[in-house]
């Protein structure tokens, strides 16, 4: 960890009051671990990205192309023509300071360019120079600046600091997204060659073999070979897991963490086991083996490449729908984008569950359905057997991930699934959960080691609401639906909370799963379960 | 600091200009009729020319920021307003918003206390001074129009009357002009005060403040305190409506005053970010229904991207797959 030396109170020695300055003088200051290293080569390389090279944010020198400032308005132009968002949202704030102290990043630094407001602005400022009148006459006087070097630079680093979560969006008058902003400040740097590793790298990896890992479909099958096996040795059965199988009814998508992470994996083996038990007939696939899509933290155009793998899978495979599962920008991609990147999907049909007979009709036409969507339909019919007290050595709590918050409004469907598949489930408090939850502090590709330490400030107003359950409850598990929680929030807690662990919500659904011909002594993460009271005879 | 002190300066300055030139140069004809007349031009057409370029930028995606249940299983409470999947629900997120400032009655206030306690506190001020003052605004215009109809709508002289309930001091005392200005006054110590709101605000929001604020007293001082000829008032503003302008006699110079300030306010509107008010409505984050999955959003400018297809991928990984046991499109 890059901080190890930094001390919680310590790095809460932060003020929500900014002194009174200019903002309008760039400030950016590359300090090690609140930033995150550039691309390496070889990845720009694959996916053919604009200005190739080797450089590094902490250089003076970032040998930008000659012409950078011209291909930074072009672009910027450009923008403003396709994208409503953008134009309007440079043009209508009134920066009544509603959202100021709404972002994760600013409550944990204290830095006032965080607020997204002046995030916002720091693009606005340079919108309002070469596109408005009064930017064009007034200048300073009327909040607009010059495009220099370090202007980019005060991009790279605050709009690399920025998750876009869009919690401040909901509470702005106007609906100011400033996930919006800061997709478009990301457009505009990549034209420059300007973007990090952990975008580029997972985007190039999952471009390649399908996958962000880069995990070769010979390895995908033996990461199932070794789930399979494990599962033989928790509960005695033989479970079947098809993979890249012409005629099955479902294709099953999950992010690529999933089958490869810790504490990823037990999810997986929640996901094959409950797919066992209904007999559901699906199967997964090696060139579609990632529904996370970082290129969505790059481009639309990016987002775009990596997710034209879903449907075209689903097409060759000749399913009739697809199933999502746990994790979070990827349904923001599925839920949002999918459909206008690489639809219509005309060929596949509207998803029906085939255990239950359920119609999802709010599926109808993108035909891709969220996991938690599926099981809690299956238990509100009854076609699962749960022991939730399998699960009594966990208080657990939900941690909603961003995007299935604030782009889906899944809010039900996971706590039904938890409410019965657990004895002890206890809420955060309102305003840091649903809509107004708060990010792991590592979203849109923030979530590299060289970042910790802002990572561990952005992450501080979750595990803050976490503690104040384990305090309040004793909660000692945080359950998720969203690979990238999964990956940073274990570390986040280490840090700020001790002794709270992480699962994904099909963990759960695993352990309390009463599978016929079981014998079970232990949980996924091997534990021997807390059983149920035995039977007196 | 300086920015506040910069807009102050720049509304006095706009003050001085219809003093000098009404009051010691006698310019009536062009502060009466003929800048009211080019600032309603710039005023209209700015206006549509904003809105038509914001209407040019298509809306490549489906984006609605959601907050509450999505429709999905029929046995789940679906929140039609914050999450809308009908048109009606959409209607409801849209008017309560704009009629009532949803998203501002959202708002609490982050603390940390003792470098490790972070409390939220609900913080509902910026909602209560903002609905203050528009609601106050849209009266205060309402009411003005019965300078402009002759005879006075009913309409008119009903909200008018229900305004001067009190009737406290003749001319009566109107509600709205003291919440108006109590709202104004808000709005504007908010941003000298608080350290946030010190920092992000721009010469032009103290500005816009300022010059609001000028406008309300001119008009109240001109009604209690410096009275003015209100009968010819209104002839002059029947006469601009119906674009037949008569050349104003004798006013009083606090008319002109109000009215050269409005002349301004109305011509930087269209450039400023006063244009909240329309731009709300063409905001993709509210103004779409969370039916993302439903039905599909075309995207206008969508054009064909590089892929790596199966057949890329299979060629590169081919033999591994075989070996893996793993199903291959070519043998």
């Amino acid at each position: 960890m890059a901080d190890d030396k930094l001390k919680p109170e310590e790095i809460l020695n932060v003020s929500y009051e900014p002194a009174d300055r200019d903002w309008l003088t760039p400030t950016a200051v590359f300090r090690k671990g609140t930033y995150s290293y550039s691309a390496p080569l070889k990845h720009q390389k694959y996916l053919d990205l604009p200005n190739q090279r080797e450089w590094n944010p902490a250089d003076a020198d970032w040998k930008l192309p000659e012409n950078w400032k011209e291909i930074i308005l072009e672009g910027m132009g450009r923008l403003l023509k396709r994208h409503r968002s953008f134009k309007l949202y440079l043009d209508i704030c009134v920066r009544c300071g509603a959202c100021a102290d709404k972002c994760h990043y600013f409550l944990g630094s204290g830095d006032p360019k965080n607020m997204p407001v002046l995030r916002a602005e720091l693009l606005r400022s340079v919108y309002r120079r070469y596109f408005t009148v009064a930017g064009k006459i007034f200048g300073r006087l009327a909040g607009a600046r010059d495009l220099t070097e370090d202007v980019l630079k005060e991009w790279f680093y605050y709009f690399f600091q920025c998750s876009e979560c869009r919690r401040c969006s909901i509470y702005c008058p106007y609906g100011i997204d400033t996930c919006e902003i800061t997709m478009m400040a990301r457009e505009l740097l990549n034209l420059v060659g300007c973007n990090i590793q952990w975008v580029v790298e997972p985007a190039s990896n999952c471009f390649r073999t399908g996958n962000h890992l880069g995990i070769p479909p010979h390895a995908f099958k033996q990461t199932f070979e070794f789930a399979l096996d494990e599962l033989k040795d928790l509960t005695g059965i033989s479970i079947d897991a098809p993979i890249n199988r012409k005629g099955a009814e479902i294709l099953f998508v999950a992010p690529s963490a999933d089958y490869f992470a810790s504490p990823h994996w037990h999810t997986f083996l929640g996901y094959l086991m409950l797919f066992h038990e209904i007999g559901l007939d699906y199967t997964w696939s090696t060139y579609a083996s990632e529904g996370g899509n970082f290129g969505l933290f790059h481009s639309s155009e990016l987002a775009k490449r990596l997710n034209n793998k879903i449907y075209a899978e689903a097409r060759r495979l000749g399913v009739k729908w697809i199933l999502g599962g746990e994790c979070g920008h990827m349904w923001r991609t599925i839920h949002q984008y999918m459909d206008t990147f690489n639809g219509p999907a005309d060929f596949l049909e509207e998803p029906v569950s085939p255990i239950t007979g359920t119609k999802f009709d709010n599926a109808r036409s993108t035909k891709m359905v969220h996991i938690t969507e599926f099981t809690a339909d299956l238990i509100k019919h009854d076609k699962l057997k749960l022991d939730p007290a399998r699960n009594d050595r966990w208080k657990v709590t939900f941690h909603d991930s961003c995007n299935p918050a604030r782009a889906i409004g899944l809010f039900a469907e996971p706590r039904y699934i938890l409410q019965n598949v657990c004895n002890h489930f206890f809420d955060m408090p309102e305003n840091t959960i649903k809509e107004k939850t708060f990010c792991c502090g590592s979203g849109a590709g923030l979530g590299a080691d060289e970042n910790m330490e802002m990572r561990l400030r952005g992450g501080f107003p979750r595990a803050h609401a976490v503690k104040y359950v384990k305090e309040k409850h004793g909660v000692n598990m945080v359950s998720c639906l969203c690979a990238i929680d999964k990956a940073s929030l274990p570390p986040l807690f280490e840090y700020w909370v001790p002794g709270v662990e992480v699962c994904g919500v099909h963990e759960l659904v695993g352990n309390a799963l009463v599978m016929k011909g079981e014998t079970r002594t232990a949980d996924l993460r091997g534990e021997p379960l807390a059983q149920a009271e035995e039977p007196t005879a | 600091m300086n920015r506040m002190w910069i807009a102050l300066i720049a509304v006095l300055a706009l003050i001085i200009i219809p003093w000098v030139g009404v009051g010691a140069a006698g310019l009536t004809l062009l502060f009466g009729v003929g800048i009211p007349y080019i600032a309603c031009l710039i005023f209209f057409v700015g206006f549509i020319y904003r809105i038509v370029s914001w209407a040019q930028s298509p809306v490549p995606f489906h984006i609605p920021t959601i907050c509450g249940q999505q429709k999905s299983l029929p046995w789940i409470k679906a929140n039609n307003r914050e999450s809308p999947h009908s048109y009606w629900g959409l209607f409801a997120r849209m008017a309560l918003e704009v009629l009532f400032f949803r998203s501002l009655l959202r708002n609490d206030r982050a603390e940390l206390k003792q470098r490790q306690r972070l409390i939220y506190s609900s913080n509902r001020f910026l909602w209560a001074g903002g609905l203050l003052f528009h609601w106050s605004l849209i009266i205060v215009l309402f009411r003005h129009l019965r300078f402009f109809t002759e005879p006075v709508l009913p309409g008119i002289a009903f909200v008018q009357n229900l305004d001067a309930l009190f009737h406290v001091g003749l001319p009566a005392l109107y509600i709205t002009d003291v919440a108006i200005i109590v709202g104004l006054s808000y709005l504007f110590l908010r941003r000298v005060i608080y350290p946030q709101m010190r920092l992000i605000s721009l010469p032009s929001d103290y500005f816009v403040l300022l010059l609001i604020i000028a406008v309300v007293l001119s008009g109240v001082l001109m009604r209690h305190f410096f009275k003015i000829d209100a009968e010819k008032a209104k002839e002059l503003a029947l006469s601009i409506a119906s674009f037949r302008p008569v050349i104003p006699t004798a006013i009083g110079l606090p008319f002109y005053i109000h009215l050269f300030l409005v002349s301004i306010l109305a011509a930087y509107l269209p450039f400023s970010k006063l244009m909240h008010a329309p731009g709300v409505f063409f905001s993709p984050t509210r103004n779409l229904k969370n039916d993302s999955r439903a039905r599909r959003h075309i995207n206008p400018w969508s054009y064909p991207v590089k892929v790596h297809t199966y057949e890329e991928y299979e060629d590169e990984f081919r033999e591994a797959m075989k070996e893996a046991g793993l199903p291959v499109e070519k043998e």
